[in-house]
């Protein structure tokens, strides 16, 4: 037994000499629900990963994990980069949260980053981006260009950011037209090709003749082009997809958040806090418009700038689905009100489910 | 070329021993290969993935902790395939179990005392049980294949732990996420060495021991064996099949709602609409890896468990995609299935220029 | 409307019909290969990745077909030739699988794929209702009912269907006849396994013309399911994959038309009434042994 572990460390001592100490002055970790190949929420991390590394260069090193799991698998994942000397780890999904904590406890030095949670520690900080800024342009985009005036919507979870996405679509669409009618379908999955291509198709069998998505994968927007509908790209700008379809997308660009809060680490000043941007900061950046008319296309990038120059679509008047005031005319909700929000805007064909 | 085997007269003692070292040595090659080919070192991954980890404390017990619900579950496996019962709806009688194990807490959160572990622990063992039972019932009354149905049955489960988590029993104060609420620390599993382990550990240690005694030393085991190799002649010597098939069942069904429970109790804290990355289909590897023996199975938990640590090695220190480290999961599992033929079997590789000539023996 | 959603049903029962009706000729000669998954995930990959490269469609589906019968073929050496479990070796099928078409397929992510075309039968496709839903489909959707008319014909009015099924229900005896039960079961499972990439092929050239990681999502799990369903019978597997492939649909619709029906009821549906009908073939004797293949899952090694 003990020449065993005599050989092990040498072998170790080997490998270590044959790889070279990296010469980086911060290492940042991420760690992925889905695979990087997902085209939509992992993957646009991984870009934002590679934006830092471009940014960086030799300063930095990065290792990922993709597809881990939410549960007991993270924990160990989040425990291996506290283990291997990552400086800063960042975890990019919902499902970690109470791992992220429960390792930070055990890592007092290690910085780490929660996307979309809730819970903060004095080493934990959380980020997340209004993407239902976003939604309120796309909403508007679909009452200007749809015949029918209904939009199809499809959703993954009744969680606060999906709802609060819906009542932004709608809320933009009926900035344009005060009937405009919003039918949704809970798919109860961020990602499945095939389930979602199937939602798009229900929908555009009931009448509807603009779809959108809060799910992952390009093949909604790939059954709008088939069916001559038009639809709005998720996470990525999905443009290869659907040419003729697609009007814009709402890219998730985690680069500059990232470059930022390593460069804290860099410099010894980074503290917990939770992000929480949008539009005027680049968090959330609209794809080219395309496929569409220039009135139209004035009319988006008006409301961008509107929203840039520190505007809130959640502001109102804004009535509730049971005909109850959410806010009076020019009072904005705070931000609590939009994070735990579950409650749909007069308007949306559909019933919350509870 | 033609490849033949000739059933052995006992089985091979030396390649029940070989036959793990050939399997392991086949994959760390084609592991070496895949390396090369995808321009990483060789060396370095195979150190990475096969020897670093055990030679931390802190990842030999992430390993432990990672192989333990697949022992325990594999356990009851064992018991069902000796006996000639095919469950493989053991991922089923897992999330049964754990559902069983959290009612208590998710449902009376106030009910926190001494009473409250040990009731989730028996009543997850119990829901397990009871999903396994399904499938053997419709087996000894209808005759109804029992592969086929333990197995529609993990769809059916996993259907009413989303329903349940989503609706009845989401967190109220949760905004709506489809969990449960957290359970409390009188609901929580404790853990033992220091922190080091979940109490998990030393529960599956024993049960899987106390199995081994079982098939090993008692009528009980003597029964299931018989069963398992000749049913005739089992029931000459007042066997019951029946019986059997409701008792292993039962068994396995009752280990794998107990790992359910332990999960939840212990590594989760609460329920999530997935709560098992696929250990009850796991397990039925390990059982096979095992040998179908509980000793062998600790041994094969441990080395499963490790190929998914040695993954997460070479993922984050080499920077290759989790791809590779499933293929070489996969690939292991070949190898060793194939190789275990050797134990029953010689392979007789016959060239077909010269039929039944020249022929090498293996 | 009906004939609207009756499109989407076939695109999504034509995947599951595919690979069932493969597994079922597998099934039908006593083994059980559970790395459908697995199969079918290598079919996709390959299909778009050849397809993507060459611009071809029908080399995409070729390819998919080759892949499915490479990995059918390494579980029928290990199960037939090596006779290693067939429960433990199709699960390891299918975690091969997955990872393997995972790092195929790394550099098509992205990639917008080709879409096979649809094929206008001319005359017919005009034909009010019939036309758009019978005759102006893909060339998969096509092949999937040929396939099942072929298999249905193979193995009930045949002499190889019947060496088929006697091989399925009692080795032992189909071996004293003088038939090679091994090399029976291996055509049997590269066929499957064929099946198997083909319906991998549907879904990255047809139903979603793309490649993601895991964009078989199950599918090959309920395949299997709906060769129990249909109670090993060609012509059933046609209905099963109909209703399996409506359910999920009509989930999508009802929820679209404000019913309120929890989804999980409506989707766990399809496996109790698997479980049901297999209860019922089971519990009457008669149907279990025209329909049942008795040797299923069992292993066999010729004496000599």
């Amino acid at each position: 037994m003990k020449s065993l572990l005599k050989a092990t460390a040498a072998a170790a001592v080997l490998v270590a000499a044959g790889s070279a100490a990296s010469a980086a002055d911060v290492k940042a970790c991420f760690i992925y629900v889905g695979p990087v190949g997902d085209f939509g929420w992992s993957y646009q991390h991984d870009q934002g990963r590679l934006d830092a590394v471009e940014h960086f260069g030799d300063k930095l090193e990065t290792a990922f994990l993709e597809s881990v799991p939410e549960g007991p698998d993270a924990e160990r994942a989040l425990e291996r980069f506290a283990r291997e000397g990552c400086n800063i780890i960042f975890t990019t999904s919902f499902g970690y949260m109470n791992q992220t904590i429960k390792v930070a406890k055990k890592f007092p030095d290690v910085k780490f980053e929660h996307a979309t949670g809730y819970k903060t520690a004095d080493n934990v900080a959380t980020y997340n981006s209004k993407f239902h800024q976003g939604r309120y342009i796309i909403g508007q985009i679909a009452a200007k260009q749809s015949k029918t005036g209904v939009a199809g919507y499809i959703a993954s979870f009744p969680i606060p950011e999906v709802v609060a996405g819906i009542n932004a679509f709608l809320l933009g669409a009926q900035s344009v037209n005060p009937d405009f009618k919003l039918k949704v379908v809970w798919v109860n999955t961020w990602f499945d090709p095939g389930k979602e291509a199937d939602a798009a198709k229900a929908l555009i069998d009931q009448g509807v003749d603009i779809i959108t998505q809060h799910t992952d994968s390009t093949a909604p927007l790939q059954v709008a082009q088939e069916r001559g509908v038009h639809g709005f790209g998720q996470a990525s700008d999905m443009i290869e997809f659907a040419k003729d379809a697609q009007y814009t997308a709402i890219v998730d660009d985690w680069g500059p958040y990232y470059i930022e809060r390593i460069q804290e680490v860099l410099d010894g000043n980074w503290k917990s806090e939770s992000t929480w941007d949008g539009i005027a900061e680049g968090h959330v950046v609209m794809a080219p418009y395309t496929n569409l008319p220039d009135d139209v296309v004035a009319m988006a990038k008006a409301t961008e700038d509107k929203i840039k120059s520190g505007w809130e679509p959640f502001t109102g008047p804004i009535t509730k689905q049971d005909g109850t005031v959410a806010a009076e005319d020019g009072v904005t909700l705070d931000d609590g009100a939009i994070l735990g929000m579950n409650w749909y805007v007069q308007g949306v064909d559909d019933k919350l489910p509870q | 070329m033609r490849i033949e085997l000739v059933k052995r007269k006992e089985q091979s003692k030396a390649m029940a021993l070989l036959s793990p070292v050939i399997a392991i040595a086949l994959t760390a090659l084609s592991a070496a290969i895949i390396f090369s080919l995808t321009g990483h070192n060789p060396a370095l991954g195979l150190y990475k993935f096969f020897i670093e980890p055990l030679t931390q404390q802190w990842s030999l017990e992430a390993t432990i902790d990672k192989a333990t619900p697949l022992i325990l579950i594999a356990c009851g496996l064992a018991i069902c395939y000796l006996s000639n019962n095919w469950n493989i709806g053991a991922e089923g009688q897992f999330i049964i179990g754990a559902l069983f194990g959290s009612f208590l807490p998710i449902l009376f959160p106030d009910f926190e005392n001494g009473a409250t572990l040990p009731l989730m622990l028996v009543s997850g063992a119990l829901g397990g049980a009871l999903w396994a039972l399904i499938p053997a019932l419709l087996k000894t009354r209808f005759n109804t294949n029992e592969i086929l149905t333990s197995l529609m049955l993990v769809y059916v489960a996993s259907l009413l732990l989303d329903y349940l988590v989503r609706g009845p029993w989401r967190d109220p104060g949760g905004f709506n996420f489809p969990e449960s609420r957290m359970f409390s620390d009188a609901a929580t599993l404790p853990e033992v060495f220091g922190g080091a382990l979940s109490l998990a550990t030393p529960i599956t240690l024993v049960i899987a021991i106390v199995l081994a005694v079982l098939l090993a030393k008692t009528l009980k085991g003597f029964e299931i064996r018989v069963m398992g190799q000749s049913p005739r002649a089992g029931s000459f010597a007042g066997f019951s099949a029946k019986g059997l098939t409701l008792f292993s069942f039962a068994l396995a069904g009752a280990l794998a709602g107990l790992a359910g429970t332990m999960e939840v109790s212990g590594a989760l804290n609460q329920l999530l609409p997935t709560i098992s990355p696929g250990y009850g289909f796991t397990a039925i590897i390990v059982a096979f890896l095992g040998r179908l023996n509980p000793l062998g199975i600790i041994v094969a938990g441990f080395v499963l468990a490790l190929s998914y640590i040695g993954g997460e090695a070479v993922q984050t220190a080499l920077g290759v995609s989790n791809k590779i480290a499933s293929v070489i999961q996969g690939l292991l599992l070949f190898f060793v299935l194939a190789c275990d033929t050797l134990i029953l079997y010689r392979v007789r590789v016959i060239s077909r220029r010269a039929p039944g000539g020249e022929a090498s023996h293996v | 409307m009906f004939e609207a959603v009756l499109l989407t049903v076939i695109t999504a029962a034509t995947p599951l019909l595919i690979a069932a009706i493969g597994e079922l000729v597998v099934e039908r000669s006593g083994v059980l290969n559970l790395g459908v998954e697995g199969m079918m995930i290598m079919g996709a990959v390959m299909g778009f990745a050849v397809a993507n490269l060459t611009g071809s469609g029908a080399l995409g589906i070729f390819a998919a077909i080759l892949a499915g019968v490479a990995m059918s073929a390494l579980f029928g050496f290990l199960v037939l030739n090596l006779v290693a479990n067939q429960v433990a070796t199709g699960l390891a099928l299918t975690i091969l699988g997955i990872g393997f078409s995972g790092l195929i397929g790394e550099a098509f992510i992205g990639v917008p794929g080709l879409k096979l075309p649809q094929i206008v039968i001319p005359g017919l496709s005009d034909i009010p209702f019939f036309g758009p839903v019978f005759f102006r489909q893909d060339a998969i959707v096509y092949i999937s009912f040929a396939l099942v008319a072929a298999v249905a014909y193979t193995l009930f009015k045949t002499r190889v269907g019947l060496i088929l099924r006697a091989v399925g229900d009692n080795h032992g005896s189909a071996h004293a006849l003088g038939y090679s039960v091994i090399r029976i079961r291996f055509m049997a499972v590269l066929f499957g396994g064929a099946c198997s990439g083909l319906a991998g092929a549907y879904l990255s050239l047809a139903y979603t013309p793309q490649w993601v990681e895991n964009m078989t999502a199950g599918r090959g799990w309920i395949a299997l399911a709906l060769v129990v369903f249909s109670s090993w019978l060609p012509l059933r597997v046609i209905v099963g994959a109909y209703l399996f492939g409506a359910v999920n649909v009509l989930n999508l619709h009802a929820q679209a038309m404000e019913m309120d029906i929890p989804s999980q009821f409506l989707s766990s549906l399809p496996y109790l009434a698997t479980i049901l009908v297999l209860v019922l073939i089971s519990a009457n004797r008669r149907l279990t042994l025209v329909n049942t293949p008795a040797c299923l899952g069992k292993s066999f090694v010729p004496d000599r």
